[in-house]
């Protein structure tokens, strides 16, 4: 990123008028022509060769999740060998980008993960409302990553992104950016709240200019979660803002991506859209948890040329 | 027996809202009047005409349209006893009178006749409605100088087409001073161009022209004029409307055909989306 | 790299036949003169197909008749609803099949054939035969006649989906029809005519004469035909124009395009691009209402160019049959050469031409998606319609000057406009002189709302009610 490009977008950051001005300058989205556009790369047909390749990469895209209240260091210990060693039958299969929980479960996972290469990520900031202070947010998000968590989901306040109040959701992220250290920091935009793609686009734009490593769709938590349009809005944000500043953002759809067919058709609309640079783990995630045995089952449908079973896969 | 010296009237052209001899100084003579014998030229200036009015009369409110086509039914009421001089049947004038009213009235209704909404299957507001075809060539029945033009000329001019008309060969008198009412009715100039003289040395430059738009060969009742007439009409795909196959009762309810005719449809498109 | 392996449709769905003859009163005869059709993405023979004669015509048009006078125009209107509700199931149940055949004989990709073309066909005959037995609220009069016997002449770019315009409202206003397919695109109507004896239609009723220019000569001009309906390039509508010319045939036509697609500056850029490329380069660009010409305002040019040569480098052009093609092969030879002609002048002429890296297969007929910048209304590739993926890019600064140099053609067909104001689009819709106007979106067809042009680009029009009067005797 250049100097000048730095400073220019810094300055965007500096009242609610100059965001306002900014985001709301970004060109709008047409529903209907994104959802068109969404729903013809669905019907892009991935057979053989490709769809092991893509197998694969969507497992090692996962963000492998549990995120309940009734979530118990043994539940959590089993999702992180899970995440290492997906399939036992299969040691080709390759592990998973992440385990993700609670703050609380963090060292228990960090435990469970320890040597693995698996990245181990927290929710913070009061997930998933966003409804607490800004310092009990920065406490959440700093005990998170000194437990061991190197990347944070946050969410942003969406109270304050839908009444306009875009200087408070920048400076919160700001704050929490600096919270994290090295740690990454995923920024949730909840887009089945934001209601419109226009705000899924000023959100994306909001989020990365504040510091934001990634960008996620959705707590998983309310009833809309990740859709393949709005994955596909974000990626086009993602794209320019890329294009306008030279760093790069990482996109994570999170919530209702359950079958193969569908993380697929995400693929797909990746390398249609932000491109091939970010058919990558490090530039692309997917939140689920039952994702992954769909993968692991087709995985072996592939390989062995029979249709496989839900108990020839562990349920963790 | 009066002894003064009667003013006598010279029937010239209307074109552009103007009344010009025409531009080849020929005249014929028609009961005891001499006539403009229009040329390919005044065809020529006669489009240019309503070429140029096309953009403000289409333009203008329907409602507008409206009023003014039934300011013309007022000015033709109050000549009415002018055309019964020049041999009109009464019942003809009055029925042209109400002419004017009919098609007044449709101005405002016709879109919501023949338009529709498109219930089309996915999210789009869809609306076809219609549009004046632009300008029209008009041979004018020669049989009915009087009603069988007004029954022509009405249902192009109101829905926004500006029209140049080849009046009754035979009997010009009462489109010349039909254009007296038309120039003193807030018509706008160039809506409607009449040019007198003969079909068969102006059709077919009206016909090949190539910014008319459209072209009613109602009163081409020679066959063979007709058909090359079309064939010329072609050139450009002008929307033609054939002579009638039987003649025409111009007292009869005229339907909608010569309002549909010259009227284009533009189908809208747009997404619904939030 | 995401490489997407080969998905190729099966084509053993489809039973193609060396030989075939003409469909006349609900048989088939054997042509006299017989020729080949190829498909265009190999140039494999598929078939030899009868071109038919003067007087294979005339006993076309004399089993319409015939058919129109005995048993068609005797058949009430919600018996002939049945029968059109019967064949458009018919295509819904043989879809795949429908769309296989289709993209051999013509080229397309069968995504477009699947997804578009036949759900369109299906729907536009489930549309029209509800009008069959509701013609007298049409607004046409309380009880509208048909007006006989039509013939329709239709182009290759949508072989099925033009025969559907023309065959459903033809048949549900109780006309009987003589239609001639295209001569490189014969097989979906001879398919067709196979599911009109499967859905038991009275013979005569429907007519399928293959052949070229001769065959469609002899259709239009014979003086058994009441009513001509034509699709396809403005000179040969001239044409037949001046052959009805002095007739009382009923002609509609529906002709050439080179429609303007304007992009102002606040348009939803990604939208927008995409319905840049759907306009120019769906069905190859064989598309009469294609946005050909691209209007773009000054101040985003840069922008909108960017994207949309990053959007054509994604373009999968190959096997039509492949499910992840977007463009397939041109539909022939001939066609071939007019866009590489007309392409050659536009850089002669002086225009930049620039097509994203893409390799074309070895046989077959194939033209990569191309775009010319540095373009002016002067240009012959601004004014000419190429009917290929070609796109000519010009630039506007105000609406008025857009306005101006969209309606700056002797054509009309269609128009697109991309702004988010709603207030402009309207004022935009209101001026340009095209029979479609597609606001933030491009290239929609359905069978409820009415497509035809103004101008040059022909007269009448097919859907919705309005599609109705072409065959009421109005």
């Amino acid at each position: 990123m250049t100097a000048t490009a730095t400073s220019a977008f810094a300055d965007i950051g500096r009242s609610d008028a100059a965001l306002r001005t900014f985001l709301h300058g970004l060109p709008g989205v047409d529903q209907v022509g994104a959802e068109q556009r969404a729903a013809m790369l669905g019907t892009r047909s991935i057979k053989t060769t490709a769809k092991a390749w893509a197998i694969d990469l969507a497992i090692r895209m996962v963000d492998l999740t549990t995120l309940e209240g009734a979530d118990t260091p043994g539940k959590v210990r089993a999702l992180c060998a899970k995440a290492r060693r997906p399939d036992p039958a299969d040691p080709e299969a390759p592990a998973v980008a992440a385990v993700c929980v609670y703050p609380s479960m963090v060292p228990v996972a960090a435990e469970a993960l320890r040597g693995s290469g698996v990245h181990l990520a927290s929710v913070a900031t009061a997930f998933p409302s966003g409804q607490a202070p800004l310092d009990v947010k920065i406490a959440d998000t700093r005990a998170a990553v000194a437990a061991g968590a190197d990347e944070i989901d946050m969410v942003i306040s969406r109270g304050a992104f839908l009444s306009g109040r875009y200087a408070e959701v920048y400076d919160e992220i700001v704050a929490v950016k600096e919270a994290c250290g090295d740690a990454h920091l995923k920024v949730i935009l909840e887009t089945g709240e934001l209601a419109t793609y226009d705000n899924v686009r000023r959100a994306s734009w909001l989020a990365m200019l504040a510091g934001g490593d990634f960008i996620k769709t959705s707590t998983g938590k309310v009833p809309v979660a990740a859709t393949l349009p709005v994955t596909l809005v974000m990626l086009e944000a993602v794209r320019d803002f890329r294009a306008a500043t030279g760093r790069q953002v990482g996109v994570k759809p999170a919530g209702g991506i359950r079958t193969t067919k569908d993380a697929i058709k995400y693929l797909v609309v990746v390398n249609e859209t932000a491109g091939a640079d970010w058919l990558d783990p490090d530039w692309f995630r997917f939140g689920a948890s039952t994702l992954l045995n769909d993968l692991l089952m087709q995985r072996t449908k592939l390989r062995t040329g029979h249709y496989s079973g839900p108990d020839y896969f562990t349920v963790d | 027996m009066s002894d003064r010296l009667a003013v006598r009237k010279t029937y010239k052209l209307y074109v552009g809202g103007k009344f010009p001899r025409s531009e080849s100084g020929r005249s014929y003579l028609v009961q005891d009047s001499n006539v403009a014998l229009a040329s390919r030229k005044d065809v020529r200036d006669a489009v240019v005409a309503a070429r140029a009015a096309v953009k403000g009369w289409s333009g203008a409110t329907a409602y507008n349209r409206g009023q003014i086509l039934y300011r013309i039914a007022e000015m033709l009421e109050g000549r009415r006893d002018q055309f019964i001089g020049l041999g009109e049947a009464p019942a003809d004038v009055d029925a042209a009178i109400d002419r004017w009213v009919w098609y007044a009235g449709w101005s405002d209704k016709i879109a919501q006749v023949y338009g529709n909404a498109n219930p089309v299957a996915g999210p789009y507001f869809n609306l076809s409605a219609p549009e004046p075809t632009g300008v029209v060539g008009v041979v004018a029945p020669p049989d009915s100088p009087l009603l069988g033009l007004v029954s022509v000329v009405a249902p192009a001019i109101v829905t926004g087409n500006t029209v140049v008309v080849l009046a009754s060969e035979g009997q010009p008198l009462p489109a010349v001073t039909l254009a007296e009412v038309l120039a003193t009715s807030d018509l706008p100039g160039g809506v409607v161009n009449i040019l007198t003289g003969r079909v068969e040395e102006t059709g077919p430059w009206l016909a090949a022209h190539m910014d008319v738009n459209a072209i009613d060969l109602t009163g081409a009742l020679e066959a063979e004029l007709a058909r090359s007439l079309e064939e010329a009409a072609a050139d450009n795909l002008k929307r033609v409307v054939r002579p009638s196959a039987t003649p025409i009762d111009w007292h009869a309810d005229p339907g909608l055909g010569r309002l549909t005719a010259f009227l284009e449809t533009k189908t809208v498109w747009h997404p619904k989306g939030v | 790299m995401f490489e997407y392996a080969p998905a190729p449709e099966s084509r053993s769905i489809v039973d193609i036949k060396p030989s075939y003859g003409l469909f006349v009163n609900g048989e088939w005869v054997d042509g006299e003169n017989r020729n080949k059709t190829v498909n265009p993405a190999t140039e494999e023979v598929l078939a030899e197909v009868a071109w038919a004669t003067e007087a294979e015509v005339d006993s076309a048009v004399g089993a319409a008749r015939t058919a129109y006078e005995k048993v068609w125009s005797r058949t009430s209107g919600r018996e002939r609803a049945k029968y059109l509700y019967r064949i458009a199931r018919i295509i819904q149940e043989r879809s795949r099949e429908l769309a296989v055949l289709e993209s051999i004989d013509n080229g397309k990709p069968i995504r477009e054939s699947r997804d578009v073309d036949v759900p369109l066909v299906a729907a536009h005959f489930f549309y029209y035969a509800g009008w069959a037995d509701k013609l007298g609220y049409a607004g046409f009069g309380p009880s509208p006649r048909p007006v006989g016997v039509a013939g329709q002449v239709i182009p290759w770019n949508f072989p099925l989906l033009m025969l559907a315009w023309k065959i459903a409202p033809a048949l549900a206003c109780g006309n009987t029809v003589v239609l001639k397919p295209a001569e490189t695109t014969p097989l979906t109507a001879l398919l067709f005519a196979e599911i009109c004896q499967e859905a038991d239609l009275p013979p005569g009723v429907v007519n399928i004469v293959t052949g070229a220019g001769d065959t469609g000569h002899a259709l239009v001009s014979h003086p058994g035909v009441d009513k001509v309906a034509f699709t396809g390039s403005t000179d040969v509508g001239r044409a037949i124009a001046r052959a009805v010319a002095g007739t009382r045939k009923k002609l509609t036509l529906e002709l050439g395009g080179k429609a303007a697609n304007i992009v102002f500056d606040d348009a939803p850029i990604d939208q927008a691009v995409e319905g840049i490329v759907n306009g120019i380069f769906f069905n190859q660009g064989h598309v009469c209402c294609a946005g050909s010409r691209l209007l773009v305002q000054e101040s985003v040019y840069d922008e909108v160019l960017a994207s949309l040569k990053r959007r054509m480098a994604l373009l999968r052009v190959g096997d039509p049959l492949d499910k992840n093609t977007d463009i397939g092969a041109i539909n022939s030879a001939a066609q071939l050469d007019r866009i590489r002609t007309l392409s050659e002048i536009g850089a002669s002429e002086g225009a930049t031409q620039w097509s994203p890296p893409c390799s074309l297969p070895d046989r077959g007929f194939w033209f990569a998606p191309t775009i010319f910048t540095g373009v002016t209304q002067a240009h012959r590739i601004a004014r000419e319609e190429i009917f290929g993926p070609v796109l000519s890019v010009l630039t506007f600064r105000t609406p008025a000057e857009a306005v101006e140099k969209a309606n700056n053609t002797p054509y009309g067909l269609s128009a697109g406009v991309w702004t988010d104001k709603g207030s402009r689009i309207l004022w935009m819709a209101d001026r340009l002189r095209a029979g479609v106007v597609w606001a933030n979106t491009f290239n929609k067809f359905d069978p409820t709302a009415p497509f035809g042009g103004y101008k040059e680009s022909g007269y009448g029009r097919e859907g919705g009610r309005h599609g109705l009067e072409a065959y009421l005797d109005v």
